[in-house]
């Protein structure tokens, strides 16, 4: 949230002092930002649009703001950028249909890994409370840990 | 010539390893210690050949011997004197033969090492590691030849890419690749142990400090490669979820799980055969690692050429993937689960949640990088999946390890009473608390910082907690400051030199929380004179300059930076246009810091110089990857040194009095 | 072992052929190679000044076949390559009812007419400095090329440089159609 205020508020003064104009509507950095966060850089690889340097997401950003200050909705803006490109140009896939395996899979696995590690855990510690008592050390072999105990480390 | 030479080298390479990886086979079937020194001849022969073939192809480049269609594509006369010789490892075939060099180096160590004290697993080992390194000669000799002539010679080459150009080029790939072909001896000794059927114990305590220095290899591979990524690509991040920065991810994370469980296994003689199908997942994503890059399946920042090389590896990864498991599986019965867990508060289960939670981390990133392939298989519908799916998932998954990462070094084996979870978890975790709380009273607000810098707190805490007790456990028994301190980390330095890496992994892990959640950027157009102000700096733009260099025309803004307390800085971002390249490169300029590095980079700019556009990024914490990091490095130094045995206080005095 | 176990164990090698099976699929796929949404879809509407000071509007050609190349004189060596082939098809096609339209994205004025002048362009061609168009047209690389039928639907999308024979190939089953 502080990064947000500081960009929102740092962007003002550098409005001001730059004199560059950033236009009559209040559209705030912050839903730029956040918006441009979704949508993949069509020029890098794994980019979004918020992150990457090149000129094209330069431009795709200037877009998103003017459709933003236009009075559209962050869903509106993603799905016009959905329309000309392809799913494929969200960062990640909406959680519907077919991509909503890619969203649940993993926390699915999580889960079934933790009820097999507590299936596991509970066999193994009731053979442990089966299994017959260790042998208490003799002197033999108490003298014999003593004594290396004594050379390294306890 | 050199096309020629080099050739030859190579095919001699390869049927010298195929050869000894027989003979070593042969001669562990039939008992044949001539045939075994046969081997060992191949072993060192085939180093010998991919030396003289990377001697060769450094010739190539520094003499500008267009001949070889590598050195051709790769460098340029005006490419500067050093990364002519590490352009040797800057595309495709020339990773090859430094991955192929490797290994044989690697194989000459293990035969020095284990040809007299492993008499059982040494020679099934010996064959498997000269099997993998004739995969890589294959490559080297069929797909990928790096001595292709090229002809008609040209007048000059194309130059390298110039991201590549950099220290970071240097040596992240010469890092990573120490990483992943390290996993290799393990492997092989897990096979050995497999086929010979000693599945004990032993294969792992001959490997564990190949594994640990193995994985500490890659760590440094994934750091400096997050550093290139931070300091020349000009988006000032240094992590993008990239394909092929998931491969090299994927098998950091399993080893890392390999590391811990083995220490189960150590102590409590379980989890054998987990720890057989962890090694063997390892190393096949190391594989699948190299084969991602390599086969343009999946596009990436990263991919080198096509071409058929992507075929050779899925064929070598389907080999070893079914074949290390088919022998697992003929072997199950000499692996049955022994698992005795006293209770379920124990240091065990502390271990298997790390192991769960690690192996589900490397899951999600692997059915993330793949999913847009299924996605096109299944539904013909390409997808992206990106930065926010990995961050979704991966975030709580790390905060559970680090959480673990205090609480696993100290709770009681077998059992841990409630006695024990008191004296040693009571006070880390009111630390942990109070320091959230604290940060929340400076401003703090977001809540996974807070979790983060809570969890991290505990874990230093119970860092702390046990090396100040037993240090004083050991002032009591008489020992001097440095003795208990000093003394204590060197002698019990496996424990101390985990402690240590967790402390980098956590130095580490604040630096990742601050960054993502204090950076902040700005980006302005600025005549000349004008300044701009972030985070307490201002910003001058000064002018341009134009300036030629060796292989590329580069324009320089000089930016004026001052601070509340006066002037601070100069920068000179910079715009370097390569013939070769289609749109310039931003040359980045930063000034370093603890808390905050400042990051310019330049845009588009006037031809006059009268105006520029600049983007500015204030990046928070960064720092402290890299110095987390070097702490790691000490870690792992630590923990790989030779075990010092403890002379007894009596003796010692004795001494004394002697002296 | 019990004869169920020795079987059940093979299951561990074998769960790994899906995803063999899979990466395999992935060597006949392109991960470069994207079907545009936009095709069978009305053509996005623009407006713009060409380099020689005109304005030309994509509405004011309704009833004819359109053809829109996306180029850069920084993208060699596609835009070069294929150059020759779009003033050819303008030539030929140029009083068939068929109007070529150049559109330079991310450029800078001066390469841009540079590139003009070496090619002989004739046909009308304008810089696109705000990048609306490249991205009303999904856009994602140069060079690519829009075929818009009579009625001003997207028919077809070629990425990479074009040829003589894929132009013609295009544009001679768009004339076909009525307006």
């Amino acid at each position: 949230m502080s990064r947000r205020l500081t960009v929102v508020a740092l962007l003002l003064i550098a409005a001001l002092a730059a004199g560059s104009p950033l236009g009559a509507a209040p559209v705030s950095e912050d839903t730029v930002h956040e918006v441009a966060a979704q949508l993949r850089c069509v020029v890098c690889q794994s980019l979004s649009v918020a992150d990457s340097p090149s000129e094209t997401a330069r431009q795709m950003k200037a877009i998103i703001r003017e459709r933003l200050a236009a009075g559209e909705t962050p869903e509106q803006v993603k799905a016009y950028f959905v329309d000309k490109y392809g799913l494929w140009i969200l960062l990640a896939p909406p959680r519907q249909g077919f991509n909503l395996l890619v969203w649940v899979v993993p926390f699915v696995g999580l889960a079934a890994g933790l009820v097999l590690v507590l299936l596991l855990a509970r066999r193994w510690s009731r053979r442990a409370a089966s299994a017959p008592a260790v042998a208490r050390p003799d002197a033999a072999m108490r003298e014999r840990i003593r004594r290396e105990m004594a050379e390294r480390e306890p | 010539m050199t096309p020629e030479l080099g050739y030859a080298a190579t095919v001699a390479a390869l049927v010298l390893a195929v050869y000894g990886s027989g003979a070593a086979a042969w001669s562990a079937v039939k008992g044949r210690a001539e045939l075994r020194a046969s081997s060992e001849r191949a072993a060192i022969g085939v180093w010998l050949l991919i030396t003289a073939c990377m001697l060769l192809l450094v010739y190539a480049f520094l003499t500008f011997d267009f001949s070889v269609k590598y050195v051709a594509s790769n460098t340029n006369r005006g490419t500067p004197f050093y990364y002519r010789i590490t352009a040797l490892w800057g595309a495709l075939e020339g990773s090859i033969i430094l991955w192929a060099w490797m290994l044989s180096l690697y194989t000459l160590i293990v035969v020095n090492r284990y040809r007299r004290t492993q008499p059982q697993l040494y020679p099934w080992t010996l064959s498997v590691m000269l099997g993998i390194a004739a995969f890589f000669l294959l490559v080297m000799t069929i797909p990928a030849p790096p001595f292709e002539r090229l002809s008609p010679i040209p007048a000059d080459g194309r130059g390298l890419n110039p991201l590549l150009e950099d220290s970071g080029m240097i040596t992240h790939p010469v890092a990573l690749y120490l990483g992943f072909t390290g996993f290799t001896v393990p492997f092989a000794f897990a096979m050995a142990a497999l086929i010979v059927g000693r599945t004990g114990d032993e294969w792992i305590t001959i490997t564990r400090r190949w594994t640990i220095v193995a994985w500490y290899f890659l760590s440094l591979g994934l750091l400096i490669g997050g550093w290139w990524s931070y300091h020349v690509l000009g988006w000032g991040g240094y992590w993008a979820w990239d394909p092929v920065e998931n491969a090299a991810f994927m098998p950091w994370l399993t080893a890392t799980a390999f590391l811990h469980s083995v220490m189960i296994q150590e102590r409590r003689r379980m989890l054998k055969l987990w720890n057989l199908a962890l090694i063997i997942l390892t190393f096949s994503l190391t594989l699948f690692g190299t084969f991602l890059t390599r086969s343009g399946i999946i596009g990436s920042v990263h991919a080198f050429s096509q071409g058929s090389v992507g075929q050779f590896f899925l064929a070598f990864l389907a080999l070893i993937v079914l074949g290390a498991l088919s022998l697992l599986a003929w072997r199950l019965d000499r692996l049955r689960a022994q698992g005795e867990l006293d209770s379920i508060v124990s240091r065990e289960s502390a271990f298997l949640l790390n192991n769960l939670f690690l192996i589900a981390a490397a899951f999600t990133v692997f059915f993330g990088t793949v999913f847009p392939l299924l996605s096109e298989a299944i539904k013909g519908v390409k997808v992206s999946v990106g930065a926010p799916f990995f961050n979704l998932v991966n975030i709580p998954i790390f905060l559970a390890l680090i959480f673990l990462m205090g609480v696993g070094p100290l709770i009681a084996w077998r059992r841990a009473s409630a006695e024990n979870l008191r004296r040693n978890f009571l006070k880390p975790v009111l630390i942990g608390i109070a320091g959230a709380a604290l940060c929340r009273a400076l401003g703090v607000a977001n809540t996974v910082v807070l979790v983060c810098l809570a969890l991290v707190g505990f874990v230093a805490a119970t860092i702390a907690l046990d090396f100040a007790r037993a240090a004083r456990a050991r002032r009591r028994t008489g020992d001097g400051w440095r003795e208990a301190t000093w003394g204590l980390a060197l002698r019990q330095n496996r424990r101390y030199g985990g402690f240590v890496v967790h402390l980098g992994i956590l130095i580490i892990a604040l630096g990742v929380a601050g960054s993502q959640a204090w950076s902040t950027q700005t980006e302005a157009t600025l005549n000349r004179g004008e300044s701009l102000e972030l985070g307490g700096y201002t910003i001058r733009f000064e002018g341009l300059q134009a300036a030629e260099e060796s292989n590329h025309f580069k324009v320089v803004g000089t930016f004026t930076v001052s601070d509340r307390r006066g002037p601070y800085t100069v920068l000179t971002p910079a715009k370097k246009f390569y013939p070769q390249e289609q749109t310039p490169i931003a040359a980045v300029d930063y000034r370093l810091g603890f808390l905050e590095d400042l990051y310019l980079v330049l845009g588009e700019f006037a031809r006059d110089g009268s105006h520029a556009t600049i983007k500015i990024q204030i990046n928070r914490m960064v720092s402290w990857l890299w110095i987390g990091g070097l702490v790691l490095t000490l870690g792992a130094a630590l923990a790989i040194a030779p075990e010092r045995r403890r002379v007894p206080a009596a003796a010692r005095a004795g001494e004394r009095a002697v002296a | 072992m019990s004869g169920r176990r020795r079987v059940l164990r093979w299951a561990i090698p074998l769960a790994v052929v899906p995803v063999l099976v899979l990466l395999a699929y992935g060597f006949r796929t392109d991960p470069r190679e994207i079907r545009s949404p936009l095709l069978g879809k009305p053509a996005s509407p623009f407006a713009l000044t060409t380099f020689d000071g005109k304005p030309i509007s994509l509405d004011a050609l309704r009833g004819q076949v359109v053809v829109v190349n996306f180029w850069a004189s920084w993208c060699i060596p596609a835009c070069y390559d294929e150059a020759p082939s779009l003033e050819r098809a303008w030539q030929a096609y140029r009083n068939r009812g068929v109007v070529l339209i150049g559109v330079n994205i991310q450029d800078k004025e001066e390469p841009a007419r540079r590139f003009l002048t070496q090619f002989g362009h004739t046909f009308p061609n304008a810089p696109d400095p705000s990048g609306r168009v490249s991205v009303d047209y999904g856009v994602y690389g140069v060079p690519e090329t829009f075929f818009i039928d009579r009625k001003g639907q997207v028919r077809f999308k070629h990425v990479g440089a074009v040829t003589d024979e894929i132009m013609k190939q295009h544009i001679e089953k768009l004339l076909e159609e009525p307006a």
